[in-house]
């Protein structure tokens, strides 16, 4: 497709490169496929077109604090001794000169304090890690409001939710490297997390700590892991989301011209590709930024791990916070012991069922979607959240178990700040993790079922001017305007509901049809998913509400001929440059 | 599922609907509704027709050679910027000391601050440049790429599963259910060996889980404070203290005649020996049953180690005797065999027995008797 330069920045050439004298760059590329073969596969790719939404920079910033972690976390390879033996501190920090401590952690100090920008790597590192971690978390969540997930994209959803849960083991991993009070804290319970499995749990824990708690492998272990085996997946599940995404194509926002049979957008090369590698730049700069002026992680404050000493309000990093609230509101002596063997339900429901089974809901969501709605097609469309109200209420009542099994990992502060007492928070949060959901989702989805009846009012009635006027029978009324039609045709550019239905219990020869239990529990859930929607109006309906509008108008108006009504407002301005919805 | 057979309206490279597209004006619905094409086309009449793409406006950067000059200035001004930064990067390397200066200037040192001020400029004056190019001077009209279904033509697939049909069929490995079995149950116990392996993650008796059931005290050894090392005399606690001890082997002296330990043998003994010691008035204590005898005088000792995932233990309310885990709040009431009172915890903290010895100190009386810190599957067998 050939894009009209003829006015594009007059240093840019205009005519066509001719293979008579080949550039730099395509001599290189003839020497590349000569040898290499590529140039089918990127005649397409190198102009590959990609969509432009501020939404869709979420996932970019998770993919340039990846990269970032890699640079940073080489850095601290170089100095970082990942062992347990125990040494005396002599560096430059007085405060633990002196003391014993194990070599990880005097690395750490020595990284911080005596290597020129080692303390600016190891905090661009960790907030580079929060980043990471919390730019997936928003991806994610533009994907599902969107509706992004469904087919062909749901094998890309799974992927991200890996990748999330590496992220997340890794950051673990990570912060307890420098065997600091604070990541002994987090290991030793990690290890309590492990004796309360069933059966193996026990071994487990020897197993992975060479023996009893602390022991002396654990720091080169979790080191390995923290800087090879985790990596090395995340890099290779990151290729395989990007290489879906190309092969898929981003999908786009509806809109004049923007249809589910096409993608519109800048190409690859030139204004993609320095978009985005302009939006490297500014991501790795923001974090060189929060490195140098935002502490993290001061070790030096905690000190050595000492297994007898804890710290106050020692909280684990954000990431892991919702299950940390999960154990918190944990009822008192939830312990059952059976034949003689202990099963400790007040560690296993909160960190290893409850957590691995909404990773795995999580995971589920857009086949499950897809089953009820037995629409088996392409969607390259995104959907306003607000036109898939059951879907958006979910996401919101995930969100909100979410938000509260967090904020109980906080309980001890918010009893600080709120001067109530811990007890009645945590009796709070006991009834509210199971409430609050219900009531978002409830919430949420009448929410977004009035949202799409005013769009359709907008779409029939036009929007409201703020315009009083008095009739000449003495009626006041406000006027309402015709929308422009870029925002009228995108507020319709959506699918019908259609509630899918059983075709009859038996076929045609009388004979049970095969699954019609499941279909009907299919149906009944797809009715539950999709009955209250307010479908966009039909055109009749539209021409029938536009022609009452019109008619108010020239009622209204006083004048002698049908008035737009812009003369009231700003808007035959703003009509005139393009406004597409999406940007609202 | 079918591939999708049927021709579906597809718009014209430019967005506009084409001919006969289902989005066309007026024209009632010419695709029925299927749930079975890949590619949905517009179905039936859409309430509004696809107005199109809008045109391409220009920038003024297109068509004002002054912006256009004036754009260039302020991006190259951008990367001599960057420039500027990377060699005070430099300069800050070179010019300040970290080391005992680490917290000069707010909390952080001015090494620290320095570098990562320049390097973050420098890396952002990079980045808006390259971002301020791409929107002022590269070639800004969208272009329009047609999509195609995820899944390959039908002919391909037909093609792939005949090949795959034929390579099994070829293989013969289903007609020979005793190879086939054989061969998955080979391949299947390779897990045995990859399992075993693991074994010497825990060498030797390493993996002995016995040793959870004790701790390093025994009859006779003296409870000393946790920091110094000396031992604690009856006398000199008050009520209402909470004393932070550990055992007296922890710090061997030639006096003591305790063996050395050294690295991760002194680690787990300190993670399992920790105590706490708390005087209260002896008619407070509500004794367990069988313990009657293992406070002395309204000092009593309890491990310090939580019993739900072993955190240490450390606030302490005088008035009502609870101490509280600073991990998930578990509460325990050491008057009362320090029963769960509030949190997750599930079990008491276990009571060590002491006595005081005919020099005045205290001294315990044996091993704790239960395995401390957090439960395990084990634990009752034990
Ligand atoms: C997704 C990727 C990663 C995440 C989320 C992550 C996270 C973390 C975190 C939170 C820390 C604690 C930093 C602190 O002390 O405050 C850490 C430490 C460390 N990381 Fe990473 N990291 C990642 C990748 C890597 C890679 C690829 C390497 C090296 C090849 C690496 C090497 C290190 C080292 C050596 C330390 C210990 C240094 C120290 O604590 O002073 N990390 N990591
Ligand atoms: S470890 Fe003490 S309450 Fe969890």
């Amino acid at each position: 497709m050939s894009v009209d330069t003829s006015k594009v920045a007059t240093s840019n050439r205009t005519d066509a490169a001719t293979a008579s004298k080949p550039s730099p760059a395509g001599s290189l590329a003839s020497w590349a496929d000569d040898r290499l073969g590529l140039a089918t596969a990127m005649k397409k790719n190198l102009r590959k077109v990609f969509p432009d939404h501020w939404s869709f920079m979420l996932g970019e910033i998770a993919l340039w604090s990846f990269v970032v972690l890699l640079l940073t976390g080489v850095f601290l390879t170089l100095w970082f001794d990942p062992s347990m033996g125990e040494v005396t501190y002599e560096g430059s920090y007085d405060q633990l000169r002196g003391i014993d401590m194990s070599s990880a952690m005097a690395s750490a100090l020595h990284i911080s304090f005596d290597v020129r920008g080692g303390l600016l790597m190891r905090q661009m590192h960790h907030w580079a890690a929060m980043i990471f971690i919390a730019s997936m978390m928003v991806h994610l969540l533009r994907v599902a409001f969107t509706g992004a997930y469904r087919k062909p994209r749901e094998l890309n959803w799974v992927i991200g939710c890996i990748l999330l849960l590496l992220g997340t083991l890794e950051g673990f991993t990570g912060y307890s490297l420098p065997d600091d009070l604070l990541s002994g804290t987090g290991i030793r319970a990690a290890d309590g997390f492990l004796k309360a499995t069933p059966v193996a749990g026990t071994y487990m824990s020897f197993l992975l700590f060479g023996g009893e708690f602390p022991g002396e492998s654990i720091i080169p272990r979790l080191y390995i892991v923290h800087v090879l085996l985790i990596p090395g997946i995340l890099l290779a599940l990151i290729a395989a989301h990007m290489l879906l995404l190309v092969y898929h194509k981003h999908t786009q926002w509806p809109g004049p011209g923007r249809t589910e049979q096409n993608v519109v957008g800048y190409p690859m090369l030139p204004v993609y590709a320095a978009k985005a590698g302009g939006f490297f730049f500014m991501v790795f700069g923001v974090i060189a930024l929060m490195g140098g002026l935002m502490s993290i992680n001061p070790v030096w404050k905690f000190g050595p791990y000492d297994p007898t000493k804890v710290t106050a309000g020692s909280q684990p990093d954000w990431y892991m916070g919702w299950p940390d609230g999960l154990l918190r509101i944990m009822p008192s002596h939830m312990e059952t012991v059976i034949f003689g063997y202990t099963i400790s339900w007040n560690v296993l429901i909160p960190i290893l069922l409850v957590p691995p089974l909404m990773l795995v809901i999580l995971m589920l969501l857009p086949f499950v979607e897809g089953w009820i709605t037995g629409d088996k097609r392409d969607h390259h469309l995104l959907q306003r959240p607000r036109n898939a109200p059951t879907r958006t209420a979910v996401m919101v009542a995930l969100m909100t178990f979410y938000g509260l099994a967090w904020a109980a990992g906080g309980n001890d502060i918010i009893a600080i700040k709120l001067h109530a007492s811990i007890n009645q928070i945590t009796y709070f949060m006991r009834g509210a993790i199971f409430l609050g959901p219900l009531l978002a989702f409830w919430i949420t989805r009448r929410w977004c079922i009035s949202l799409q009846r005013s769009d359709n009012e907008k779409l029939l009635h036009g929007y409201e001017t703020g315009i009083i006027t008095r009739s000449a029978s003495g009626q006041y009324a406000e006027r309402h305007l015709p929308i422009n039609p870029t925002s009228a045709y995108t507020l319709t550019a959506r699918d019908r509901d259609e509630i899918y239905a059983v075709e009859g219990d038996t076929d045609a020869s009388g004979v049970a049809a095969p699954n019609s239990r499941s279909e009907k529990v299919r149906a009944r859930l797809s009715s539950w998913m999709y009955q209250h929607n307010v479908q966009k109006p039909t055109r009749a309906e539209l021409e029938e509400g536009h022609h009452h509008a019109e008619h108010e108008a020239e009622l209204q108006s006083g004048l002698d001929h049908p008035a737009d009504g812009h003369q009231f407002d700003d808007h035959r301005l703003r009509d005139t440059d393009e406004v597409p919805l999406r940007d609202h | 599922m079918s591939n999708d057979s049927h021709e579906h309206p597809v718009n014209a490279p430019d967005g506009t609907p084409a001919a006969g597209s289902g989005a066309t004006a007026g024209s009632s619905s010419t695709t029925p509704a299927t749930y079975d094409s890949h590619v949905p086309s517009h179905r039936e009449s859409e309430p509004i027709a696809d107005p199109g793409l809008p045109p391409h406006t220009w920038r003024p950067t297109d068509v004002d050679p002054k912006a256009e000059k004036r754009a260039e200035r302020q991006i190259a001004g951008l990367f001599v910027a960057a420039m500027i930064s990377a060699v005070l990067f430099v300069v800050a390397y070179f010019s300040l000391s970290v080391g005992d200066s680490w917290d000069t200037f707010a909390g952080m040192g001015a090494s620290t601050v320095a570098l990562g001020v320049t390097l973050g400029l420098s890396l952002l004056f990079i980045g808006i440049g390259i971002i301020h190019l791409a929107r002022k001077l590269m070639a800004d009209h969208e272009i329009i790429e047609m999509r195609h279904p995820a899944a390959s033509p039908q002919e391909d697939r037909d093609a792939t599963i005949q090949a795959l049909n034929d390579g099994l069929d070829e293989a013969g490995i289903g007609r020979r259910p005793l190879v086939r079995n054989t061969m998955i149950g080979a391949v299947g116990i390779l897990g045995l060996p990859a399992v075993v392996l693991l074994r010497d993650l825990a060498p030797g008796d390493k993996l002995d889980i016995g040793k959870l059931a004790h701790t390093i005290w025994e009859p006779g050894m003296r409870l000393v404070r946790d920091v110094v090392g000396t031992p604690i005399l009856a006398s000199e606690i008050e009520v209402g203290d909470l004393i932070n001890a550990a055992p007296e082997a922890l710090f061997p002296t030639e006096e003591n005649g305790y063996p050395e330990l050294h690295g991760a043998e002194k680690q787990v003994q300190k993670a399992k020996g920790a105590i706490i010691i708390v005087r209260m008035d002896p008619d407070d204590i509500t004794a367990g049953k069988g313990r009657e005898k293992w406070t002395a005088d309204g000092i009593i000792c309890y491990s310090k180690i939580c019993t739900h995932v072993g955190c240490p233990i450390s606030l302490y309310e005088r008035t009502t005797h609870h101490v509280l885990c600073p991990c998930h709040q578990s509460t325990f009431d050491l008057a009362d065999s320090a029963k769960v009172v509030f949190g997750p915890a599930a079990r008491p903290l276990p009571q060590l027995p002491i006595e005081v010895d005919g020099e005045g100190y205290l001294v315990a009386q044996s091993d704790f008797t239960e395995p401390i810190g957090a439960s395990y599957w084990e634990r009752e067998k034990q």
